[in-house]
């Protein structure tokens, strides 16, 4: 079928912001969609409230609205460009849910917007609880028994008559939001009322637990004249209980026949035909672990993260095919783009085995519970190739990046059998190490199956590993069992450890027996057919299929790995865009990454793809293979720039700054003497790597101090502390893992924050523009609202800080990107900190000032000069606009997760809110961020001591908006004083109502809670802002923040019409 | 203990010996099927071959009975990156390493498949040897190698008697039907645990009597024309055309089977007379190819031929793709063919090659694919369907 003649102007929705359960996948469907109907000669209208995003670029559609993903906001859109057809499917459940409306309340009929891919009906009948069970019964597809409800007591009364444990499943949300596994009525009645409340439709179902089944998954394309077909199958190692987000997945699977293979094969697309889905489709289904009973958990009638997952792990571009499957094409008219030669019409085959393991945030929330369940808490993942299990595990384990790199990296050596068997019964994120330690322990298999449901083949890898382990430990090392060890991914660390030779001894008795890694291609067919995709994963023990590359300069990119807090998907736009201007320039680009989910590992991104751990070991096999003539790492966060001295030892130029500079600005000695020559001030400090030294700094510095570890990025570890004892707690946390650097202790100093990213040449700075938090200091500036232009600070401050960054960059040498934060006190301005290499802010300050910085930043590496692109440098006219970036936390799904702000970064993404004034600009921001205020105009108001003078200021603002103030006693007396009529209410272990029935009554807007310095998880502040966040109510733990929604708030009550910006106009005008 | 895999071109892999300890000289094939290695080993069409699978982890379930597509395994050897060390399967009832060993199946494991199958790709199919002989003379092997021919398999694999497969009289004959409420709610609550997941959904073919001709027939080409009612009698390939004609059946199938289409000169012969009965006739396969030489037309050897689960085939009557299971080496050359005799009915998307043939005014339909699955996708299981509807217009009219 060829495409549709009617289709020419195409609306594309985005996922909006980065939280758990939706992250970079989307801009990586998005993306991929987008450039595949450019190639089809469609004009693409974006929308993504994400400014990190790469699909946000003004070359990747032709029109691009960072709004508020919001029915209005499309609506305006809708009349102001005329699409003719909307796609929907590839902004993952916000997208869809947002289409959804718009076709339900008859909008896009009446404007004649044509819903592109799946219908509107058939997402109701996938997403819908009760119409898809109706549908599964009607073609004989299984369902758990269950049960949709929309009330407690007939939740109760079903749990009863089919018995506990029952899981509860609430509809319309994202990553699982809400649900989990009840296993009596007092945890049902609390997970069901929450989860009613959650649901855009108010329903949840409740069904029989299948705790401890296989999960399998499927994933399915079918395109308009039912052609289906498989992509691949996946396997979670956790059964059925875990969210497949935070299982660890193998693809494809591995312990079932192909009667079982087929059985669940021929269920999805049953499935998928009967729903009528025409593009892609995820189905999870729960297989009985001894017979072939099976049940549907669920259909995604989208693009998904476990779309994205397939798609990496087969080289089968699922968003691209979905998107031209939406134009209507059929498979059969679409061309294999790894093969060139087939066609999207068959079913890719591994010869290889790829192991995902989920990257959860528990490093970073260390008061949080680490137990899995049915709702996700990973922020992001990463995936491995090898061509045995054990390998592709070893891989991932240590692509993670959380100081993991064998099974043995969790120590529970101390467990005694026993208690490794009580241990194992908790299903969290350590649980393969424990199954290692209960192998080492002598207990059998059928005992460690029986207590975690993880299939016996798994087990036995993990034996396999252990085994290895303690060959290396008590055998002599022999090449025979060098080449094993590898052949199993035992990288040359763990097997130095364990053979107690060095790393340098293994290296060389491999390199001297030939044991080098090898590289394969992932070409979807098995070898059948020749590829001409770069795509490649490493393996010992084979013969490589890398080929001779053409006599072009080389440059390795390094990817920033799994998206973590504090390393988004903003360090993936910097490497794809660093890429592609290399790549103008004439370069052959090599990209190494281990993120699935990313544009970065597209395989049509670089010349060439390696799709491999970021350590050294693993890019020196690479290095090896294609010896670049260079490498740039400061597009690639931390992960890249850790990577630099190992580089170097390996004969690889580091591109752009040097990496001695880079260590000028970490290391505090040689950074201090740089201030010192360039007459910059600075916090006053000290370094120190105990915590008597600390104290002692803090002591002499006083109280309260900022410390915090150098070296990391997103303020890892950062606190601020007010006494001796913080300090004994903080170092004690910075301590558990082992510092290779010395930790800071600073003065903290309360100001106005300020950040600038630049770009520079060595001799010119390019500043495209000053931004502004809103928060003062002691907020992470990755959880600070920021605004662009400084709306706030005096001209003098700007010249200041031009002044300062042109002197910091020279000093340094910089070439490429910097990123510096400075303090204005008044009109006093203090460096914070100077990163030499891109930031979070970097794709932000470059949409909206239409200065491609990335591109520049390449250019200027590669040699160029500012002036030569055209460009005057310095700090470049403020805009005519403003823009605010504003975080954006996924707190509602890590249970017992402080969220209180502070110098730790905890957002895990970001929205935009930009307009032609800074408080319609500020509005825009906070509803893009999911604050749509006022509701039931409610609030309360709790504060220390120190912030009343300034919360009266706020609660009179919020009063003025017709909010009633609860507040508690203290507070309210505050505020009374004022003048305000607050109400007082009692605190949560006094007498009822107390501030906790309040919230929990579902009744109230808004929680300012501002936490008394220092952790105070085991105070009543630590519960009621856990309470308001599960309960789903905003909450503010800075009264700036507060202050800023008042004053958007504010301007919604007296304005109207909201005003659009297309970015694409501003990046053109930006580069013209 | 060591192994090698010589193949005529000189190339060697070093690998280590898995299954029977023999030595063999066999044709080297390559399937990519990422599950179902015991049906691949099992499928007589396999016979005069050695099997490589392009999956590295084969035996994960180990050896399920059931799941067998004859009595015994037919490739005389089988080539592997790694076995598994246990299987886990529910209904596991050996381990492929003994498996191997009790059939008398060598093979070698732990050898670079990836960069023998891109070998067999670029260069063609091609024979070898798998030894554990270290002291191995190629000059003596490699003309040994090159004289090798796969020969009259099908004389090996087809069986010695006719015999007649039970019917299934209603659904439950062919165990609950996966998926089914029926199932699920009733039968599992009995605590049956389903052996034998069926698509098959109605009767359609109670009454029919169909003859197979067992070129090397997969069983499921007989249990889904059973499982749908049909009576099937399955005949011995060296079986006359008159014998099965006399019997009157409604309809004959001629099953897949090994080697080269052209060897199987008797047999062709004996299919011309069928074909110029009205017998409603399906074939698959080998049944394909000899059907179509049996008509005038001709095959030929492809480069290294299909073998897996995932190859597209578009009906072109209706345009429609389906994923299929292959497993062939020759294929009906349709550039020659004459449109009076019969007009291709399905094409291979990937290569174009033909996947299927309608003759014009007969009762004749063949695939070259493999409508039966096991292993590979069920998508095209209708095609039984198919050829039931065929027998009942004919038998009503």
């Amino acid at each position: 079928m060829p495409k549709n003649p009617n289709v020419k102007r195409v609306l594309v929705i985005g996922s909006g912001p980065i939280v758990i359960g939706q992250a970079a996948e989307f801009d990586y469907a998005g993306t991929q969609a987008c450039r595949s109907l450019k190639e089809e000669g469609m004009e693409v209208i974006l929308v993504n409230s994400n400014p990190a995003t790469i699909m946000t670029d003004g070359d990747i559609a032709d029109k691009v609205y960072i709004e508020p993903l919001t029915a209005k906001v499309l609506e305006e859109i809708i009349r102001k460009e005329k699409p003719d057809s909307l796609l929907p499917n590839m902004g993952g459940q916000a997208g869809l849910n947002l289409g959804m409306e718009l076709d339900e309340s008859g909008f896009l009929a009446k404007h004649g917007v044509t819903l592109l891919g799946t219908t509107a009906k058939t997402i109701r009948k996938a997403e819908d609880r009760l119409e898809f069970k109706e549908t599964m019964e009607k073609i004989g597809e299984p369902c758990a028994p269950s049960l949709v409800v929309e009330n407690i007591e007939d939740g109760v009364a079903f749990a009863h008559k089919i018995g506990y444990p029952v899981v509860l499943r609430p509809a319309y949300t994202l990553g699982g939001s809400g649900g989990g596994i009840a296993h009596n009525q007092i945890e049902l009645e609390e997970i069901l009322a929450n989860g009613l409340r959650l649901s855009r439709v108010g329903q949840v179902l409740v069904e029989r637990c299948i705790a401890g089944w296989k999960e399998i998954e499927y994933e399915v394309m079918r395109d308009g004249a039912g052609n289906c077909i498989t992509v691949c199958n996946m396997e979670n190692i956790d059964p059925v209980g875990v969210h497949t987000g935070d299982s660890i997945v193998v693809a494809p699977s591995q312990t079932l026949g192909d009667k079982e293979y087929q059985m669940l094969r021929s269920s999805a697309l049953n499935i998928i035909n009967e729903l009528g889905i025409t593009g892609g489709c995820n189905v999870q289904f729960a297989l009985h672990p001894t017979s072939f009973e099976y049940c549907v958990i669920e259909v995604n009638p989208r693009v998904s993260r476990s779309s994205a997952l397939a798609s990496k792990a087969t080289g089968y571009p699922i968003a691209k095919v979905a998107a031209k499957i939406a134009l209507g094409y059929t498979l059969d008219e679409i061309k294999n783009a790894i093969t060139g030669k087939t066609y999207a019409s068959f079913e890719p085959t591994l010869d290889y085995c790829v192991v995902k393991i989920p990257r959860l945030p528990f490093d970073k929330f260390i008061t949080a519970k680490r137990t899995l369940t049915t709702q996700m808490k990973a922020t992001g993942e990463v995936m491995s190739i090898g061509n045995n299990f054990e390998g592709a595990l070893m891989k991932a384990i240590r692509s993670l990046e959380q100081h993991v790199d064998c099974l043995r990296s969790y120590d529970f050596s101390a467990l005694s059998a026993e208690e490794l068997k009580e241990r194992m019964k908790i299903v969290d994120d350590q649980r393969i190490y424990l199954i290692a330690e209960a192998i080492r322990k002598g207990v059998d298999y059928d005992t460690i199956h029986e207590i975690t449901m993880v299939d016996h083949w798994f087990i036995d890898k993990i034996a396999i590993l252990t085994e290895m382990e303690a060959r290396l430990e008590r055998e002599p090392l022999t090449v025979e069992l060098l080449k094993e060890a590898k052949r199993l991914e035992f990288p040359d660390t763990v097997i130095a450890r364990l053979t107690g030779k060095t790393e340098e001894e293994i290296k060389t008795m491999r390199y001297d027996n030939g044991i080098v890694a090898a590289f394969k291609m992932v070409d979807t067919c098995a070898a059948e057919f020749a590829a001409s995709t770069p795509y490649y994963y490493s393996v010992f023990g084979s013969e490589t299929e890398v080929e001779e590359t053409h006599p072009k300069k080389k440059v390795l990119v390094l990817g920033s790995g799994p998206i973590r807090i504090g390393q988004g998907i903003e360090f993936d736009y910097c490497c794809v865009h660093a890429t592609w201007a290399f790549a103008r320039e004439g370069y052959e680009t090599i990209i190494i990454n281990n993120n699935p989910e990313t544009v970065s590992t597209d395989f049509d991104i670089a010349d060439k793809l390696y799709f491999e751990p970021l350590t050294p070991e693993d890019v020196e096999n690479i290095v090896n293979v294609e010896k670049p003539d260079g490498a740039v790492v400061q597009f690639g966060g931390q992960t890249a720039i850790k990577l630099t001295e190992s580089l170097m030892k390996m004969g690889v130029p580091i591109l752009g700054t040097k990496a001695e500079d880079v260590d000028a600005a970490e290391d505090r000695e040689l950074f201090d003497k740089i201030l010192e020559e360039t007459r910059i001030p600075r916090a006053a400090g000290g370094t120190v790597y105990t915590a008597a030294q600390a104290k002692e700094v803090a002591n002499r510095l006083g109280y309260p101090v900022l410390v915090r570890p150098s070296y990391v990025l997103g303020g890892q570890g950062m606190q601020i502390a007010l006494s001796d004892q913080e300090i004994e707690e903080f170092m004690a946390v910075i301590n558990r893992y082992e510092q290779e650097h010395p930790i800071l202790v600073d003065k903290y100093l309360q100001g106005k924050e300020l950040e600038v990213d630049a770009v520079c040449d060595g001799t010119d700075i390019l500043i495209p523009g000053i931004m502004e938090h809103i928060e003062r200091t002691g907020v992470h500036s990755g959880d600070s609202i920021s605004v662009y232009p400084a709306p706030t600070v005096s001209e003098k401050v700007k010249e200041t800080i031009a002044e300062y960054s042109r002197r910091l960059a020279a000093a340094l040498h910089v070439i490429g990107l910097i990123n510096i934060q400075f303090i204005a006190m008044d009109d006093e301005v203090y460096v914070i900190e100077v990163n030499p290499r891109s930031s979070r802010t970097v794709p932000y300050i470059s949409k909206v000032t239409g200065i491609p910085i990335v591109d520049l930043a390449t250019e200027v590496i590669i040699g160029k000069k500012i002036r030569e692109l055209g460009y005057e440098p310095g700090l470049q006219p403020a805009a005519d606009y403003y823009a605010v970036k504003m975080p954006v936390f996924s707190f509602e799904k890590i249970r017992g997760a402080e969220i209180s702000l502070g110098p730790e970064m905890k957002s895990t993404g970001e929205c935009l809110g930009i307009a032609r004034t800074f408080n319609e600009a500020l509005y825009k921001a906070f509803l893009g961020a999911g604050v749509n205020l006022p509701k039931h105009r409610q609030m309360i108001i709790t504060v220390k001591d120190a912030d009343k003078g300034e919360a009266i200021g706020v609660a009179r603002r919020f009063e003025k908006l017709g909010y009633i103030i609860y507040a508690t006693r203290s507070t309210a007396a505050a505020l009374r004083e004022a003048g305000i009529k607050a109400r007082k209410v009692n605190k949560i272990r006094q007498e009822s109502p107390t501030v906790m029935d309040l919230i929990l009554g579902h009744k109230i807007d808004l929680v300012i809670d501002t936490p008394t310095q220092g952790r105070d998880k085991s105070r009543d502040g630590f519960l009621i802002r856990r309470t308001a966040i599960e309960t789903g109510v905003n909450c503010l733990t800075s009264l700036d923040t507060a202050a800023a929604l008042v004053s958007s708030l504010e301007n919604a009550a007296s304005q109207g019409e909201m005003t659009l910006i297309d970015i694409a106009t501003i990046a053109r005008r930006g580069k013209a | 203990m060591k192994a090698f895999l010589i193949l005529e071109d000189g190339t060697l892999f070093e690998g280590i010996h898995i299954g029977a300890e023999k030595e063999i000289i066999s044709e080297i094939v390559f399937n990519t099927s990422m599950a179902g290695y015991l049906e691949v080993l099992t499928d007589p069409s396999y016979a005069g071959q050695a099997v490589c699978m392009t999956y590295p982890l084969i035996g994960n379930y180990g050896i399920c009975k059931d799941d067998m597509e004859s009595d015994r395994p037919w490739p005389d050897g089988l080539i592997v990156r790694e076995l598994s060390r246990i299987p886990s399967n529910f209904r596991c009832d050996m381990t492929i390493q003994q498996f191997l060993e009790k059939n008398g199946i060598p093979g070698i494991a732990g050898i670079d498949t990836r960069a023998l199958t891109r070998i067999l790709r670029e260069k063609g199919t091609m024979n070898g040897m798998i030894t554990t002989n270290e002291k191995y003379d190629l000059e003596e092997i490699l003309p040994k190698l090159k004289a090798y021919t796969t020969g009259k398999v099908v004389d090996i694999v087809t069986c010695r008697e006719k015999y007649t497969l039970s019917v299934a009289q209603d659904l439950s004959d062919n165990g609950p039907i996966s998926g089914s409420s029926q199932f699920r709610q009733e039968a599992y609550e009995r605590g049956i645990r389903e052996k034998k997941p069926s698509m098959v959904r109605e009767l359609t073919g109670s009454g029919l009597k169909v003859a197979l001709l067992d070129l090397g027939a997969k069983a499921n080409i007989a249990r889904s024309l059973a499982a749908r009612g049909c009576e099937v009698t399955v005949y011995p390939a060296f079986t006359t055309a008159k014998e099965i004609i006399d019997a009157k059946p409604d309809g004959i199938m001629l099953s897949n089977g090994p080697g080269d289409p052209k060897e199987c000169t008797e047999v062709i012969r004996q299919i011309r007379m069928l074909y110029d009965t009205d017998i409603p006739i399906f074939a698959i396969c080998l049944g394909h190819q000899l059907m179509a030489l049996a008509a005038g037309a001709d095959t030929y050897k492809m480069k290294y031929g299909h073998r897996g689960g995932n190859h597209p085939v578009k009906d072109l009557e209706t345009g429609r793709v389906y994923i299929s299971s292959q497993n062939h080496g020759y294929v009906v050359d349709t550039k020659n063919l004459d449109p009076k005799v019969a007009q291709p009915a399905f094409v291979n998307v990937n290569d174009g090659t033909n996947e299927g043939l309608s003759y014009t005014g007969r009762n004749i339909f063949t695939v070259q694919f493999h409508p039966e699955a096991c292993p590979g996708p069920q998508d095209c299981g209708d095609l039984f369907e198919r050829f039931i509807k065929m027998m009942w217009r004919k038998k009503n009219a």
